[in-house]
């Protein structure tokens, strides 16, 4: 009999629902149905099963051709490479659970390279502004059962966080929130008409790349003094508008998305929303929140802050501390300015994210692509590692986008002899101290297998 | 002072990351003794007489060190980093972070530098002849202490963020910005002779900012109080007066609030 398991997490957006159910084939290896998943989470689980998936490492051969080959001779070839490497670059995470960032952080440290995340294409100009300026930010729960004035700055949760807006932010009823939609003020800023806009009772249409100085505008209202006739092609009356319903409103929540951190200014768009959270307290109650893109990419800002104390751009080449600088120790940086000569992708697609010229920069040296699928960076690797896919064939935790913390499940088996990110990557860190000839470091933590007990210590 | 000059013979692979190409640690060194001064590419450690040939003996202390770097350092990092006394001539570019945290001494690139140059600066002054890029004497990322003192002199065009978090000093740039001037400044005065395109002053709450040219986009949040004669690096021109950030805090003197000015020189 088929059975029907609950409570799975979704490994697609970074709204990550964990109440998705999912029906597997009678030998646990097939996925037959799932309910509660959006289209986009549907897909992401029904793919798992694709019988094109390659289920071994793939070296690029001298005619240009992928030879399959094996998994010890993978890990040789990327310890080997990353040993070589005078600056490597690790990138990625975008797709993988904390137990793999966790592992990745000792083989960069062996490797002294450069470690870091797709928020550096993504929301790091918001980490900029959160070092710079704080982060007054709340949980999803909070937003359902108390937010009543939303504003959506350069988001479109309707497309990209398809189930945002009916578990969280426009439509579910809460506990302060009862009447759900209809007690809450939906405030959109956005250059076009997206989905989200229509469902807006106040759109806001920015003249593009001038949201700072909308949000100047804001403030300045805010403080009492008066603004010009029309800001960044908004109307002063429109304005005021919103400002009275932020400031009428019981809780105002400000979700911001790439609309806001990749126009001009970036970080500094971000800055001034924080700055503007902070004014809105003096009136009543406020909060922020960065729409980060997937189920698990606030995960290495969690777990390499702990590890190392910066959130992503960590450059630990020096091997007594690490620097973190965007702008010169950030990804496409690195790459535009041939400062690194090794890439290594993992749990994304460098390939169809990143500036062509930056891509050609780094094909220069040796391109690694670790992640389940065939995608561009893959193809135009020297060297492809499949691996579990978290969330389907992997358990693991995921840090949701409000920072919350949830245990994803496995719920079907994965292709045999295909490793997790964390198996794969305590491999190569063994495979580095065994060339080395160093003693491997395991943290005697209760979840790491391989850490010495007490005893042995 | 004694001079010692570096002169490039081989370009890096990667870039060079050179704390030591200062004054301070310089002084009392040998020719030969500075040519075994590590220097870092990547994660390997080099020698500075591995890519510099070594000329010249430095003087007992920093204030009598004078260095020359014959050369281009466009792979060249944290050139003057620290330094607190004497003087460094670059005769080509320079990379990222020259003249970081500097306390004091001179510096001057004859071609152009990369971004951070004059990073946290504290005193001293800095003289580029061509162009800068991003982050003209702002602070590191989070710190809210930018550039304390000190001057910095870009002869050409600079990028975005110019005097991010300032406190203190001088930063004149005698061609054109791009956005973001004196952003969060709590001091300091920033001097754009060209034009700006936009977000001058912005979160600012004390300090002063000239512009000679035009502001493309003023922000809301500055106000127009009057006209004003004013005298800016050696000239005296009337200048139209604003004050602001409107929407950032702002100290009270005397029960009156102390505001941030823009100066724009009138057409
Ligand atoms: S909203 Fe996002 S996390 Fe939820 S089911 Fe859809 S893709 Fe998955």
């Amino acid at each position: 009999m088929p059975k029907w398991i609950t409570q799975v997490g979704c490994p697609y957006c970074g709204s990550s629902c964990d109440d998705i159910e999912v029906l597997v084939s009678d030998d646990g290896k097939k996925i037959l149905e799932t309910r509660n998943a959006c289209v986009i989470g549907n897909e992401i689980f029904h793919h798992v099963s694709s019988p094109d998936r390659p289920k071994k490492p793939r070296m690029r051969q001298p005619d240009g051709n992928f030879k399959e080959i094996t998994y010890d001779e993978a890990v040789d070839y990327t310890a080997k490479t990353l040993l070589k490497s005078k600056k490597p670059l690790i990138y990625g995470f975008g797709s993988t659970n904390c137990e793999g960032m966790s592992a990745v952080a000792r083989v960069a440290e062996k490797a002294g390279a450069v470690l870091d995340n797709c928020a550096s294409i993504c929301h790091g100009p918001s980490f900029l502004a959160i070092f710079d300026n704080g982060y007054p930010s709340c949980t999803l729960g909070e937003v359902k059962n108390r937010a009543d004035v939303v504003l959506f700055w350069g988001c479109n949760p309707m497309h990209a966080h398809p189930r945002h807006t009916s578990r969280y932010s426009i439509f579910p009823r809460g506990f302060f929130t009862t009447k759900g939609q209809m007690q809450r003020t939906i405030i959109c800023i956005d250059p076009r008409e997206t989905d989200t806009a229509k469902l807006a009772n106040i759109h806001l249409m920015i003249k593009q790349g001038h949201d700072y100085d909308l949000f100047d505008a804001f403030r300045t209202v805010l403080r009492g003094h008066d603004i010009p006739a029309e800001v960044a092609g908004i109307k002063k009356d429109q304005i005021l508008e919103a400002v009275e319903k932020i400031k009428k409103g019981r809780f105002v929540m400000i979700f911001f998305g790439m609309g806001c951190c990749h126009t001009d200014g970036r970080n500094h768009n971000v800055d001034i929303a924080i700055s503007l959270t902070r004014d809105i307290n003096s009136h009543t109650k406020a909060s922020i929140m960065a729409m980060r893109g997937h189920y698990n990419i606030a995960g290495p800002g969690q777990v390499w802050s702990w590890q190392f104390g910066f959130p992503y751009c960590l450059d630990l080449s020096k091997g007594t501390h690490a620097h973190m600088n965007p702008g010169e120790t950030s990804s496409v940086d690195l790459a535009m300015r041939d400062e690194v000569d090794c890439f290594m992708n993992v749990g994304t697609d460098a390939g169809a994210h990143f500036p062509i010229d930056a891509i050609k920069h780094l094909k220069k040296r040796p391109f690694i692509t670790v992640d389940p699928n065939i995608c561009m960076a893959s193809e135009i690797s020297d060297l492809h590692i499949p691996v579990r896919v978290v969330g389907v064939e992997e358990p693991g935790i995921v840090y949701r986008m409000d920072n919350v913390p949830i245990q994803f499940k496995k719920v079907v088996d994965g292709p045999e002899g295909v490793p997790s990110d964390e198996e794969l990557f305590d491999r190569i860190y063994e495979r580095m101290c065994e060339l080395t000839e160093t003693e491997p470091i395991w943290l005697p933590s209760r979840e790491h297998a391989k850490a010495p007990t007490a005893a042995e210590q | 002072m004694a001079l010692v000059t570096l002169k490039p013979y081989k370009t890096p692979e990667l870039y060079l990351e050179c704390y030591n190409i200062s004054p301070d640690v310089f002084a009392g060194k040998t020719s030969a003794e500075i040519a075994e001064l590590d220097v870092r590419e990547g994660k390997t450690t080099v020698k500075l007489g591995d890519f510099f040939e070594v000329k010249g003996n430095a003087g007992k202390t920093p204030e009598e060190t004078e260095i020359r770097v014959s050369g281009d350092c466009s792979r060249i990092k944290y050139i003057g980093n620290k330094m607190t006394a004497g003087s460094i001539t670059v005769d080509g570019n320079a990379d990222m972070y020259l003249g970081g945290w500097m306390k004091g001494g001179k510096i001057h690139v004859l071609g152009n530098v990369h971004s951070f140059c004059g990073i946290a600066m504290e005193g001293g002054e800095i003289l580029v002849d061509g162009n800068a890029e991003n982050y003209v004497g702002c602070a590191y990322r989070g710190d809210w202490r930018g550039m304390r003192g000190g001057t910095i002199r870009i002869r050409g065009n600079a990028g975005n963020d110019i005097g991010t978090f300032m406190l203190g000093g001088t930063i004149i740039v005698e061609k054109n910005a791009f956005i973001h001037v004196s952003t969060h400044a709590e001091g300091g005065t920033v001097i754009i002779k060209g034009d700006v395109q936009g977000r001058v002053g912005g979160q600012m709450v004390k300090g002063d900012i000239y512009v000679l040219g035009a502001v493309q986009h003023m922000l809301p949040g500055f106000k127009k109080v009057g006209m004003t004669e004013r005298e800016v690096d050696g000239m005296t021109a009337k200048f139209t007066h604003y004050i602001g950030d409107l929407g950032e805090r702002h100290l009270k003197v005397k029960g009156k609030e102390v505001y941030a000015n823009l100066y724009v020189m009138a057409a």
